[in-house]
């Protein structure tokens, strides 16, 4: 059974170790290994518009599956992601500019400093749940916000800090298809990490807790620890996101890491599908590909002669905003479980053919 | 210590509190009839706002036939809201509550942007005169009208709950629903009411502020400013989000006061109800009157 490379329909699985592999068929992993070697290559014949969109694609997914961890595993609610996410980032400028610190170094560990403020402000997470942890969250976010606008021995105050390029052995990864080896090396170690994560104690302990936290507890799991765990793995994955982000760009203002950060990043795990990882992918990749498309169909509309409407032209920012917004609601109502659902039932369709049930 | 400046500060603290107030019980009434927290109360105060705008620039209309065409449009504006979009929602996990109205809040933020423009505009003049003395204090006669109003308002839930039929309905829809639809209300009704109601009576506080401020995009943090009311005077309590609106409304003016004077950190007026949120949310989560969740295995 082990050697299975299509799952018939039901579930078949004779021992915990096949309940456990992160690839359910060998199809899955071969593609799954084919698609990463396809993406290193990709260099080679995309250019840099598609691999700045990669890169976006790689540090916000990072950020993103840790908030599914934290929502979608644990069912905690976090609207300060986005604050989060700019602490990694001022946090990976800071101790390389000001400890000197060497930038490879620097990002894991902002990666911890961003741990350790969000266990901070998760703690409440210990008493509160639901809507309340909602509203706390939403407070860490306008207070960590402020922080950033007013710490200038931190992030610079209102000009903002600079963030220097990866340099690593003397080379330098300043040119977007350097970064690009980064940002893709760091995806795939933080989504592998993510996944195994889930398939030990910790990782089922978390979906426990979600599912009925008082069993979980009759059953010896520390609810308090693993609320905070949760919160400190969401925040770690955030600090990493962020910090990359950082030194992408090469520079850090305050202005970026607003509530609209933190809504943006719960839209993308929201549409992808709660408590799934491939899920967290599906979400980032559409979310980042949203706004684009929409810029490139005003383009478009823009060249014929009917369309070129100078409120449409004029107004992108807005209905870019407004399509986010537009889209949480229509895949609440209409997919709450999001496209890793939809891409299920469609696969189901296909290989039940004609004999769907 | 400048005592002056200080009674001043709380006097506008006060006023600003009751309008604080008002927001956080049409807050309250949603979560307490339909459980659903809204965080797009901002945007009721600001689509109303701008509407009355709209109806008093564009079309020219005297402010009390614009303000009652613009409470009429919100009403039916609630209605639609709550049948289109939350109606659905109903029996759904409290994260999608939290982010249909999230979403429903970006949506509207950014339409408002859309047609009107980005930069504050104000309403015509509606009183002839800017200010009047009372006992020595500078008062802008706009905030003494929308004292008189929050006051208003505050009366006609108070009498809408206690003594019509409506208001009957209403809460006993919020303390059981199931028993409430075996006694013949239509709970579809109530829910439908309380959004008309809520939408309403925030666009009242959002033309108020309007005539004070002037109609921006900074309308929509009212809806936020809202939380710390709220959590102080408890999710479910009416007298609690009156009380936590003008405690809040106090406080951020004492905060702003008190740096200005000694600390001199910056910014407080905005940020210092949120630590104020977090504190009770560490030591009373359910706030001053709000009920306990207790829990049954």
């Amino acid at each position: 059974m082990s050697s299975l490379t299509m799952r018939p329909c039901g579930d078949f699985r004779t021992s915990y170790a096949q309940d456990n592999t992160i690839f359910e068929t060998k199809t899955i992993r071969m593609m799954a290994i084919l698609s990463v070697l396809v993406l290193c290559a990709a260099p080679l014949f995309l250019d840099s518009y598609f691999i700045s969109i990669f890169i976006q694609m790689s540090y916000l997914g990072i950020a993103a599956l840790g908030l599914n961890i934290l929502v979608g595993y644990t069912g905690q609610i976090s609207l300060g992601h986005g604050a989060f996410f700019g602490f990694g980032a001022f946090a990976s400028a800071w101790l390389n500019i000001s400890m000197g610190i060497p930038v490879f170094l620097c990002i894991p560990l902002a990666g911890f400093l961003t741990m350790a403020v969000g266990m901070m402000f998760g703690m409440p997470a210990a008493r509160i749940k639901g809507l309340y942890l909602a509203i706390a969250t939403l407070a860490a976010q306008f207070i960590i916000e402020d922080f950033f606008a007013r710490a200038e021995w931190f992030s610079g105050g209102s000009s903002g800090s600079m963030a220097e390029p990866i340099n690593l052995f003397g080379f330098a990864f300043d040119t977007d298809e350097s970064f690009y080896y980064i940002a893709l090396f760091a995806f795939v170690v933080m989504f592998i990490w993510g996944c195994n994560l889930m398939r030990s104690r910790d990782g089922r302990a978390f979906v426990a807790v979600r599912d009925h936290y008082l069993s979980a507890e009759i059953m010896g799991v520390k609810l308090n620890k693993y609320r905070l765990l949760s919160f400190g793995i969401s925040s770690f994955y955030a600090g990493i996101g962020g910090a990359l982000y950082a030194h992408y760009l090469g520079y850090v203002s305050a202005e970026g890491f607003t509530i609209f950060m933190s809504i943006q990043f719960l839209a993308m795990i929201i549409i992808g599908g709660l408590g799934s990882i491939k899920g967290t992918m599906m979400g980032v990749i559409f979310m980042v590909l949203l706004p684009e498309v929409l810029s490139g169909g005003v383009g478009m509309m823009q060249e014929t002669e009917w369309g070129n409407i100078p409120m449409v032209v004029d107004g992108l920012a807005y209905i870019k905003e407004m399509a986010i917004g537009l889209v949480i609601i229509m895949f609440l109502i209409f997919e709450p479980e999001g496209l890793a659902h939809r891409w299920k039932q469609i696969k189901n369709y296909w290989k039940f053919y004609p004999f769907a049930y | 210590m400048n005592f002056e400046l200080l009674i001043q500060l709380l006097v506008n603290g006060l006023i600003v509190g009751l309008l604080y107030g008002v927001i956080a019980m049409c807050f309250v009434l949603v979560y307490k009839s339909t459980q659903i927290v809204n965080f797009a109360q901002g945007e009721f105060l600001l689509v109303g706002a701008w509407v009355c705008w709209a109806f008093l620039v564009y079309m020219e209309l005297p402010f009390f036939v614009g303000f009652l065409l613009t409470l009429a449009f919100m009403a039916a504006f609630g209605v639609l809201l709550q049948m289109i979009v939350l109606r659905p929602m109903i029996g759904e996990p409290i994260i999608s509550v939290i982010m249909i109205t999230i979403g429903l809040s970006i949506f509207f933020q950014a339409l408002m942007k859309w047609i009107f423009g980005v930069d504050p505009q104000s309403y015509p003049q509606v009183f002839d005169t800017q200010s009047v003395q009372i006992m020595g204090l500078n008062v802008e006669v706009a905030y003494l009208m929308s004292t008189a109003i929050a006051l208003f308002i505050m009366a006609a839930f108070y009498f809408f709950f206690k003594h019509s039929k409506h208001g009957l309905a209403m809460r006993a829809t919020a303390f059981d629903q199931q028993v409430a639809q075996s006694l013949g209300i239509s709970v579809k009704h109530v829910f439908a009411m309380s959004w008309g109601i809520a939408a309403t009576v925030s666009a009242t506080a959002g033309v108020v502020i309007g005539l004070v401020n002037g109609v921006s995009d900074s309308l929509s943090i009212m809806g936020i400013k809202v939380f710390p009311a709220v959590i102080l005077g408890g999710l479910d309590s009416i007298v609690g989000a009156i009380v936590g609106g003008i405690t809040i409304g106090i406080l951020e003016n004492l905060a702003e006061f008190f740096d200005s004077q000694y600390f001199h950190v910056g910014n407080m007026y905005d940020i210092a109800p949120f630590y104020v949120l977090l504190i009770i949310l560490w030591f009373k989560p359910y706030g001053l009157f709000g009920t306990q969740d207790i829990e049954r295995i």
